[in-house]
């Protein structure tokens, strides 16, 4: 069963309550969106979610996407679902109103975002794309450009694609090959091929507009002769319909272990006409663009896909009838307990549940931040909100994967048998998850940004607001008498120790020998990112003590369900940076000490 | 021609209602709240109507508690373009919002009322009826097709034994059953939009009504739980029993 119905009242709670004093709010450009509004903005998403995207998720997965004769197709259902998807303006909500957009801040769209990956993760990839695609062009392609595609992408008209990988080359992008030659109009002959390119080609829009890293003749070697190409399938006519056939063809699409309603398509160069975005060799910049609101949005799909993993277990859970509670029996009228009674099944729901409050309030903070960094009036806050999104945005791509896959995971666990199988949707969910811990940058090359760039810049001040900000919650909560919140307190004292020692350890060390640091790049990542979501469940739930002492009504049920979901992250989550820190503090000699033969 | 569209704030139908332990009544603490599907379908009619140049203006009231405020910007979102909130928090009963409607249709002059056939909440099937009677216009409830024709409507029922079609003379009240139409998304500039969009505050006494129940709940309690199914060897079994519970002869 795939059951979902977004988190509202969640949402809500990350939205309007948990971070009203992060510094990042209060922004003049939003002062029209106020929270009514908002509200009814994230109704209607669900509305969209859970009616139109949810019933074709599944169906999807099974017919997955066709390759005929340099034709893709997508499944039944996707172009209808598709249509009324932008004809709501869903596809453009987040885009600058100047190209049509709806100009909502971040911190909805990425909940947006999040129902839209829960209900149809193969689906959220062609809206995704284009908006990724857009941004990468509004900051930096010339006004000619933007005026003859935004309108068409910003509306969903059109669609974009980012195509990076060749066969020989995907994170070591300095050896890609496809050439672009220069043209006496200002234009360029791009030729060569590229794999793995989702939204490459498909029946949902009458143009697709790829952005295309290629190499400039004579252009310095590696990545710092990489230029950035818009190529579109079709040529604009001035009236803007759809012209001539560039020479853009696919050659095939991939056949994967899942998202199969997303097309992954190799797609040949041939001469295709490109026009430069942004400066010769340049490219990597003005990719980076489009990637790091992208690594953002490729973490909320692991968290969409542990929501509606966590929610289909949990329906399972209170209907499947296995065995009796080790407390006695709870439904004496039925043949067996649901297994929900079973602490070992608590225990997989729970983990679920964490995982997905854990890290849709830490996506919440980096959204705010996204939002401060562009409209922020104020240069201490917007340098303050940058800094925090340049740390934050690998740990949120990679944690919330990490994480996200791990709850499907949980998912199929729940459901036993009945989870392998294909019938009740369960497992499509870990088909579906697994490979955001790969595209976007691999897992492990979002750790080795985070220790070898984003640590490092600037003489470590990315890290400030971040330790900043734990540590006055620390230092805030420490003479709180109330017990649980003292030993959540404790808790994530203990944690943001291990981080800072681990940080000092690996800044040390790793200045000497860079391979220290990237043997414990990865386990420094979780690390953050487990004091990242221990900060949200203890700022969490002082807020709800304060809300459930001043009488809560009928959000009563809501806060101490919070309270006590922030029990079970420090009681069993959060110990684990514990075996981070003893792992970060071994050091590289364990792992590398195998000679190559030895293999 | 202008169209008038009451919508009601019920219980979110895709939620499972718990009654109360005491039984008086259906538990709403902390559970969904929607507009009424009927009423949905209402609100779609009348924007086609619009769309189609068919009506001019689609005006949408509430009467309830201040919440219904919420179910009002979802119709405005849809396309309605402006609102009356008729706020009380007595639970509202259909001859007191019948006689409310009645009080803003006489300053409205609507063309065409377009009511759900019922409330998903309390089932009563009556407000629709009601406000034709004390309108004294003509009625076209469970309605599947609705065709306006300069001053008549055109309305196919739903009945018993198939369709029915009748021809009403405008101004006209019309309920609509549930194939009249499927209800639009909102779309996100309408969203937007919908917050500025015109909302009137009154309450009954505004329109001189008193809206004191006049109906006692005596209890409400939850259906009876099916029971276990038997299995019969053969049909002669199955005969027989059938014929022991009297359902065949
Ligand atoms: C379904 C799907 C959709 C995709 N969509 C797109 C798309 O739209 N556009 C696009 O351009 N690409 C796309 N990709 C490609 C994707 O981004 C790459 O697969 C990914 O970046 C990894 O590259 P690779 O597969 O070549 O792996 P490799 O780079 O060969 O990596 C193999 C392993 O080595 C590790 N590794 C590599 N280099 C290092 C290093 N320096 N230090 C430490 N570890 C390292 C990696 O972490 C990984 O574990 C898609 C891929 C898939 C499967």
């Amino acid at each position: 069963m795939q059951v979902y119905d977004a988190p509202l009242r969640d949402m809500r709670f990350v939205l309007h309550e948990l971070f009203a004093d992060d510094g990042f709010g209060g922004l003049k450009k939003f002062e029209e969106f106020t929270p009514d509004l908002l509200d009814a903005v994230l109704e209607e998403a669900n509305k969209v979610a859970k009616d139109v995207l949810l019933p074709i998720n599944a169906p999807g997965d099974i017919e997955g996407c066709t390759y005929e004769n340099g034709v893709v197709r997508t499944p039944k259902g996707f172009k209808a679902a598709y249509d009324t998807f932008r004809e709501g303006g869903w596809a453009s909500l987040a885009s600058d109103p100047e190209w049509g957009g709806q100009g909502l801040p971040e911190s909805v769209n990425k909940l947006v975002e999040e129902m839209i990956c829960a209900t149809n993760v193969s689906f959220s990839l062609y809206p995704g794309l284009t908006h990724g695609a857009t941004t990468a062009i509004e900051g930096h392609a010339s006004d000619e450009l933007k005026h003859a595609y935004l309108p068409k992408m910003v509306s969903g008209e059109w669609s974009g694609t980012m195509c990076l990988t060749e066969s020989h080359c995907g994170t070591d992008l300095g050896l890609l090959r496809t050439k672009a030659d220069p043209q006496p109009d200002g234009s360029f002959k791009i030729t060569g091929s590229k794999i793995f390119i989702s939204a490459g080609d498909h029946d949902l829009t009458d143009n697709v507009i790829h952005l295309v890293l290629a190499r400039i003749a004579d252009a310095p070697a590696g990545v710092k002769g990489i230029s950035l190409f818009l190529v579109p399938k079709f040529m604009p006519n001035d009236d803007g319909s759809v012209g001539a056939r560039n020479g853009v063809s696919v050659a095939g699409i991939e056949h994967k272990m899942g998202l199969k309603a997303s097309a992954t398509c190799q797609i040949n160069f041939d001469d295709a006409t490109g026009w430069l975005v942004g400066q010769p060799h340049k490219g990597m910049a003005a990719m980076f663009t489009m990637m790091n609101t992208e690594r953002v949005s490729v973490g909320v799909q692991g968290l969409g896909i542990n929501e509606i993993a966590y929610q289909s277990a949990v329906a399972y859970a209170k209907e499947r009838l296995q065995g009796r509670s080790l407390s006695g029996a709870k439904r004496p009228d039925l043949a067996a307990d649901p297994i929900i009674v079973h602490p070992d099944v608590r225990r997989m729901l729970m983990t679920m549940r964490v995982y997905a409050e854990g890290c849709r309030a830490l996506g919440q903070w980096c959204a705010r931040a996204l939002d401060a960094e562009k409209h922020s009036d104020d240069p201490e806050v917007k340098q303050r909100a940058t800094d925090f999104v340049a740390l934050m945005t690998p740990v949120v791509k990679a944690l919330f994967t990490d994480l996200g896959f791990d709850a499907a995971n949980l998912a199929v666990q729940t459901y036993g048998g009945h989870g392998y199988i294909r019938e009740h949707g369960v497992e499509q969910f870990a088909r579906d998850a697994r490979i955001a811990m790969i595209y976007e940058g691999t897992n492990g090359v979002q750790a080795l940004d985070l220790v070898g760039r984003k640590l490092p810049a600037n003489m470590g001040r990315n890290l400030r607001p971040f330790f900043h900000a734990v540590s006055n919650l620390c230092e805030e909560m420490a003479p709180k008498q109330d017990k649980a919140l003292k030993a959540y307190t404790g808790g994530l004292q203990q944690a943001f120790g291990a981080l800072q020692l681990s940080t000092a350890t690996i800044a040390q060390k790793g200045m000497k020998d860079p391979e220290e640091a990237g043997a414990a790049a990865t386990d420094y990542l979780r690390l953050m990112g487990l004091v990242g979501m221990g900060y949200c469940f203890l700022k969490a739930s002082k807020i709800a003590y304060a809300k459930l002492a001043e009488g809560a009504g009928d959000d009563e049920g809501f806060y101490k369900a919070k309270i006590a979901t922030a029990g079970f992250f420090f009681d069993r989550i959060l110990p684990q940076a514990t075996a981070m820190f003893l792992a970060i503090k071994s050091g590289k000699r364990s792992l590398m000490a195998l000679d190559e033969a030895a293999f | 021609m202008k169209v008038l569209v009451p919508v009601k704030r019920v219980i979110d139908y895709n939620v499972k209602p718990r009654v109360k332990m005491d039984g008086t009544g259906v538990d709403l603490a902390n559970v969904k709240m929607s507009m009424n599907p009927f009423d949905e379908i209402a609100v779609e009619e009348a924007i086609r109507l619009r769309e189609k140049g068919a009506a001019t203006e689609v005006v949408v009231v509430s009467i309830g508690p201040a919440k219904a405020q919420e179910t009002l910007r979802t119709a405005l979102a849809m396309g309605a373009d402006r609102a009356i909130l008729v706020t009380t928090d007595d639970a509202v009963e259909p001859l007191a919002v019948a006689k409310i409607l009645k009080a803003i249709a006489d300053e409205e002059q609507p063309g065409l009322v377009i009511l759900g056939k019922q409330a998903i909440d309390d089932d009563s099937n009556q407000t629709g009826q009601m406000l034709a009677a004390l309108m004294g216009r003509p009625q076209g409830t469970f309605a599947s097709k609705v065709e306006v024709e300069g001053d008549s409507v055109t309305v196919t029922r739903e009945v018993d034994g198939g369709l029915e079609t009748v021809k009403l003379a405008i101004p006209a009240i019309v309920t609509t059953d549930l194939r009249l139409n499927e209800p639009r998304y909102a779309s996100l500039p309408n969203i937007m939009k919908a917050k500025s969009k015109p909302l009137a505050n009154k309450t009954p006494t505004d329109y001189g009504v008193d809206t004191t129940p006049r109906i006692e709940t005596v209890k409400v309690s939850e259906p009876p739980k099916r029971v276990a199914g038997i299995k019969v060897a053969d049909v002669d079994e199955l005969v027989a029993k059938l014929k022991a519970m009297g359902v065949a002869a």
